[in-house]
């Protein structure tokens, strides 16, 4: 997924001179080709992420469209203000692939996990969240980014993650897509855990229950219609995501129902990570676990709902 | 009593300070009073500009990172005829364009909102980018104050400037040695600014932030050196002009200022 975000960059790159690509201090060759092809269309910058945000915004400015990538939580949590000020209030078209989005890292502790990225980055006025859930869905959100007049926060999974995008189901920014239909139940997803309840509709078949499941790759802005229009036709909603349970996809459908349709309410619950640092480390599979993020507690939660 | 070392000039820009001062009850005094010199060069003598198309493409961009010293900006601002010096009176109100820290795209002429201290230089390290990649012979400069410069950030970005070879951008430092708590040399001593800033890669100069003449000679001679970019430390006063402010720390920002208060800087500037 980050490998097609960059390869993504230096195509945009190739068609439009505005397309600058920004690194902090990335592994060894990364963009190695675009470096070479377009040296000045390519910059590394440093550890220096507050400074990164603001030169990105002198940019965008006079007209440039930077793509900054480095870690996510030191693309949020690092340079939070300068996000705030320099991006969003300035309202600029400066684009943050933030690498690593829940427990891609998992052994590099929870410094660099980026659990809570969607909900600071979606509290901030201008600015779109988007979460992926394959290589081909970021291919299709990347070369949709260059007209887009504001910020993007772009949340990038591990990688080499199964593809279940489909190119005929289509992509908008802020456009949920119905990945899957079911007459009892929906999951609402985004990221990587669209796979997972993907994965989980398939076991529910099994014990003859029908779910569906709707991915939201735009957390923000909110494609608060077409959510609710798929939750209003099915008895059960669960909501998974691989962040922390409180200020992300899950707060967002609730808000909406709260909003525009309270009765939709009960018979939404969610999933997602528990709200405190991670105490363990091994691989972003055994965190998910750790965390609950598993077919098993998705089965058990939709069942629950649908009071089975 | 009338402060015989500023020229009616200095006096006019800062009693269009005291002006907008007036409809809020109060601001950052001290911290405006200590830049206008340097703004009133830097209008009257250093930067390309047409005040009634503030976005043309060959401008020099002038960033105010401290924000916080908007009053001086405002002041030099109306005083060029970038908005009408009355529009002032708002400061502060609710629907005013004129707040306590500066806004791009309400204000003509602010290129950056600035506030948060330590943004303006790295967003004018990218502009000065831009600027160069677009081949256009603008220059940037950006205004930065003394205890702005603890934060890190513009560290960050004088690393980033020296190694961009940036010969068109200048650092203007506003050395007025206090901060809002007190002498920068006891909250956090900057010292020795001119070897930190050489030492970074800037060509730096130092100069009297006050003296008219010295400014616009050390200006005119902008870019220090060919691809490096150049720092100015400009020594000045905080609350320059004010008696009862100068060097007070209890003046970095003001409230409640009485109709004796205003009498006061009135008389001083008349």
């Amino acid at each position: 997924m980050r490998k097609t975000a960059l390869e993504c960059v230096h195509r945009l790159a190739q068609h439009d001179k505005r397309v600058l690509f920004i690194g902090s201090d990335l592994g060894h060759g990364v963009l190695e080709k675009m470096k070479n092809e377009l040296p000045d269309q390519f910059f590394m910058e440093g550890v220096s992420e507050q400074y990164i945000i603001g030169m990105a915004a002198g940019l965008a400015m006079e007209g440039f469209i930077p793509y900054v990538n480095t870690i996510a939580t030191f693309l949020t949590r690092r340079c939070y203000e300068q996000v705030a000020v320099d991006l969003c209030m300035h309202d600029l078209p400066v684009r943050l692939i933030a690498n690593g989005g829940g427990g891609v890292y998992a052994p590099l502790g929870p410094t660099h996990l980026a659990v809570e990225d969607i909900a600071i980055m979606r509290a901030l006025p201008n600015m779109a969240v988007v979460a992926p859930c394959d290589a081909d869905e970021m291919n299709r959100l990347m070369m949709s980014t260059l007209e887009w007049p504001h910020p993007i926060y772009i949340r990038l999974a591990r990688g080499g993650d199964p593809i279940v995008s489909k190119d005929d189901l289509g992509f908008e920014l802020g456009k949920s897509i119905k990945i899957k239909t079911g007459a009892d139940g929906l999951f609402v997803t985004t990221g990587v855990m669209t796979q997972l309840a993907l994965e989980t509709a398939d076991i529910l078949k099994g014990d003859g229950v029908d779910v569906g499941v709707l991915h939201v790759h735009t957390i923000k802005p909110f494609d608060a219609s077409g959510v609710i229009s798929a939750i209003e036709n099915v008895k059960a909603v669960v909501t998974v995501e691989e962040h922390i349970v409180n200020g992300g996809l899950g707060s967002a459908v609730l808000e909406s129902c709260s909003e525009l349709r309270p009765e939709l309410l009960p018979k939404i619950s969610r999933i997602g990570i528990p709200d405190k640092f991670a105490t363990e480390y091994g691989s972003q599979g055994s965190l998910l676990k750790h965390w609950g993020l598993t077919a098993d507690n998705l089965v058990a939660a939709m069942m629950k709902k649908l009071g089975g | 009593m009338a402060d015989k070392n500023l020229d009616a000039r200095s006096k006019k820009l800062r009693s269009i300070v005291v002006d907008a001062l007036k409809s809020n009850g109060g601001g950052h005094i001290g911290s405006s009073m200590s830049t206008i010199e340097i703004l009133r060069v830097l209008y009257d003598s250093i930067l390309k500009f047409e005040a009634s198309q503030p976005s043309l493409a060959d401008r020099d961009r002038f960033i105010l990172s401290k924000g916080h010293g908007c009053l001086a900006l405002y002041s030099i601002l109306a005083d060029k005829k970038f908005f009408p010096v009355e529009e002032l009176q708002t400061f502060c109100k609710p629907t005013s364009k004129f707040g306590g820290h500066p806004e791009r795209g309400k204000v003509p002429g602010v290129e950056a909102s600035t506030g948060a201290l330590g943004h303006g230089l790295p967003i004018g390290v990218g502009v000065a980018l831009a600027l160069r990649m677009k081949k256009s012979t603008s220059r940037v400069f950006v205004l930065t104050g003394d205890g702005e410069i603890n934060e890190g950030s513009n560290w960050e970005a004088l690393m980033a400037a020296a190694k961009h070879r940036l010969s068109n951008l200048t650092v203007l430092v506003d050395y007025n040695k206090v901060q809002s708590y007190g002498r920068t040399s006891d909250v956090l001593d900057l010292e020795p600014l001119v070897d930190k800033l050489k030492s970074f890669g800037f060509v730096t100069e130092e100069v009297d932030g006050h003296d008219v003449d010295a400014l616009k000679a050390i200006l005119k001679k902008l870019p220090f050196k060919n691809n490096s970019p150049s720092a100015v430390i400009c020594h000045t006063v905080k609350g320059k002009g004010l008696p009862f402010a100068e060097g007070n720390s209890e003046w970095h920002h003001k409230s409640g200022l009485t109709d004796l208060d205003f009498q006061n800087m009135y008389e001083i500037f008349s």
